[in-house]
């Protein structure tokens, strides 16, 4: 199954300014997009996959946010272009799902000229033209009646069809990447599984790239082909879904993985994971960035300078440590 | 929509009963009456004249049955004699009501065609030289007391430059109906609109930089911007709407402030509007014109308040009535 690639991602360092100083939130990450595929970005919050999401398409804020490395699409560096040029790739080539469906549309606008409004720039088809083809995106994206939700206001909407409009946005002029960010946290559970359906279906048909971000491993399970682990702002680790989920190896995918509460475990804890994603301006920036979260581990199990390393056919993880992991709690060795 | 209106005009009645209740016991409350001052202080009135026409004005009637009496005449648009004018107070309204109308919707216009540009400027270039400048102005205009500021620009603009007539509203030697009548009304009004609006464009400005600082970082703004949506456009279609919302609010009640200001404008440019009349009338104790003004100033905040609501339910999808 050779796919062809769509983005590619090459050593990615994203820095904010924070008092006159610049920290990395996203540091060298690569990765490539291929296309009908869905990469998964995954991490506990602050661990920098929205702000490598954002990036792509360069929606930081330029004058505190700098750009290193390279976003290769259709032959171009899209951290080189210029507004204008970006603005003829976002919601034309690059569709953007949000995370918070009610606050992602505009409350004075009717859903329907919503999604009118990335043809009005990247498409030169006339105003009934736009219309026709907004019903049937409305249709596509379940909304049950497009002839009247068209004219409705987003606070007239549930959650879910919120989140479908904004899916509509996404897909309307069809983008050959979807960058979808954390697209159900905001949602119920019963809504989530129908948006994961829908997601998965139009990625089918359209035979669209999906970045997707999230920090819900079930979403991963039901959605990913490949999986990027991101801690503290770098890859820790990268494979396919299937091998993610059965062998895991770095100490933090692998932690990430015990917390997930399931039915069958008759410990009355749930495993948590030590500590928090330090805060950008006190990220180790040398050595294995995890290490401080498991202090119990031999400080000589870590490489000085870890690297992203292929360990078996497509599957890399960063740093040494993970041949020496257990779980201090009595769990399996490594 | 109608149906909102008409509503809320209903709503007005009893607010206005309310209203002109209490114009009425204050304006009772006072000391004295139409017949005290003048009248009572001339030596050739003795006291039994006076009692007389006391009883032949009703002033002697229980207070219920006198303010039947005023409600009644206001409704069929009598407001009353003015004792000092010796006319009737509908009369002395009519030509300054204009006037003052006039004044007002120049302030307005004005406050609004220096305000929104500025506030645009502040809020999209926030923290820029532009930016500071404005801010900087908004606050010395914030500071500076409307009557200050008037006596400056009258002194300045009006007698040191002799750009600006000094006061009335017209050049009493033109004939109405012709063009010069015109111009020379507008002239006569430019240097007090001028000074209202420059200094009470503070609550516009300010208002509206921190609204478009607030919209700017929106989500829906960040979706637009994913759809690629030109920067120029990004602002008309999103920011900007959403940042006119408490504005347009605010109109309404701009009308009450403005009735406030041309107190001092009218006063200060001897401008004939029903500002000055009002603060004659206080010093002269013209009570009927007082209670007239209280009470048209009452109903035209009521109509303000109605306006706000009214725009703001057409400009705001999420507060329209049905």
């Amino acid at each position: 199954m050779l796919k062809q690639s769509v983005l590619q991602i090459e050593h990615l360092r994203v820095s904010f300014r924070i008092h006159e100083e610049y920290y990395a939130a996203v540091d060298d990450v690569s990765l490539t997009v291929h296309e009908n595929e869905v990469l998964a970005i995954v991490g506990e919050s602050g661990c920098g996959k929205s702000a490598l999401a954002l990036s792509i398409i360069g929606l930081h804020p330029p004058e505190r946010t700098k750009l290193e490395g390279a976003v290769m699409f259709k032959g171009k560096n899209l951290l080189t272009q210029s507004v204008q040029a970006l603005n003829e790739i976002r919601g034309k080539d690059i569709g953007m799902i949000f995370q918070d469906p009610l606050t992602a549309l505009n409350p004075l606008m009717t859903v329907g000229k919503q999604i009118e409004e990335s043809m009005d720039y990247h498409t030169t088809l006339s105003a009934s033209e736009k219309r026709k083809r907004t019903l049937e995106l409305l249709q596509r994206v379940g909304i049950p009646n497009p002839a009247q939700t068209y004219d409705r206001y987003p606070h007239e909407l549930s959650g879910g069809m919120r989140q479908r409009i904004v899916i509509a946005i996404a897909i309307a002029c069809n983008p050959a990447v979807i960058i979808a960010d954390e697209p159900t946290t905001a949602l119920d559970v019963t809504i989530q599984a129908q948006i994961i359906r829908l997601l998965k279906d139009l990625q089918q048909q359209m035979n669209t790239g999906i970045i997707l971000i999230t920090h819900d491993l079930g979403v991963v399970a039901e959605m990913a082909d490949r999986v990027a682990v991101m801690y503290a702002g770098e890859i820790v680790e990268l494979a396919d879904v299937y091998t993610l989920f059965t062998r895991p190896l770095h100490p933090y995918t692998r932690s990430l993985l015990q917390s997930i509460p399931s039915a069958q475990t008759s410990k009355e804890t749930l495993h948590v994971i030590q500590g928090i994603v330090p805060p950008l301006t006190k990220l180790p920036r040398t050595g294995c960035r995890f290490r401080t979260r498991i202090g119990w581990m031999d400080e000589s199990t870590h490489e000085s300078h870890p690297i992203l390393r292929e360990v078996e056919p497509n599957h890399w993880v960063r740093c040494t440590c993970y041949q020496h992991f257990y779980f201090p709690d009595g769990g399996e060795r490594a | 929509m109608v149906k909102f209106i008409l509503r809320r005009i209903v709503m007005m009645i009893p607010q206005l009963f309310i209203l002109s209740v209490l114009i009425f016991l204050l304006a009772k409350a006072m000391p004295g009456d139409a017949l005290t001052g003048q009248l009572a202080n001339n030596p050739k009135m003795d006291a039994q004249t006076l009692a007389e026409m006391r009883e032949k004005l009703g002033l002697n009637d229980p207070l219920y049955v006198q303010y039947a009496r005023w409600i009644k005449n206001l409704l069929h648009g009598d407001l009353g004699m003015s004792y000092v004018h010796q006319q009737p107070v509908t009369d002395l309204l009519a030509g300054r009501m204009w006037n003052t109308v006039l004044l007002s919707l120049c302030i307005l216009v004005l406050t609004y065609a220096i305000a929104v540009p500025l506030g645009v400027i502040s809020g999209r270039w926030q923290d820029s030289w532009a930016d500071k400048l404005i801010v900087g102005y908004s606050y010395v205009s914030f500071a500076t007391p409307l009557f200050i500021f008037a006596l400056i620009m009258l002194f300045l603009f009006g007698f040191k430059l002799g750009w600006f007539p000094t006061g009335g509203s017209v050049d009493i030697q033109l004939e109405e109906g012709t063009f010069d009548y015109y111009i020379s009304k507008f002239n006569h009004l430019l240097l007090p609109s001028l000074s209202g609006a420059l200094i009470s464009t503070v609550g516009i400005i300010q208002y509206l930089r921190s609204e478009i600082i607030d919209t700017k970082v929106k989500d829906f703004v960040r979706t637009a911007r994913a759809k690629g949506v030109p920067e120029a456009k990004i602002y008309s279609r999103h920011i900007l709407r959403n940042s006119f919302l408490p504005i347009a609010a605010f109109l309404g009640y701009e009308i009450t402030g403005l009735i406030g200001g041309s107190v001092f404008l009218e006063s200060i440019f001897s401008y004939p509007g029903i500002g000055q009349l009002f603060l004659q009338s206080i010093m002269q104790r013209d009570y009927s014109v007082v209670t007239a003004l209280v009470m048209i100033s009452g109903l035209a905040t009521l109509v303000g308040t109605l306006l706000s609501d009214i725009i703001l339910s057409a400009v705001d999808p999420r507060i329209r009535i049905e």
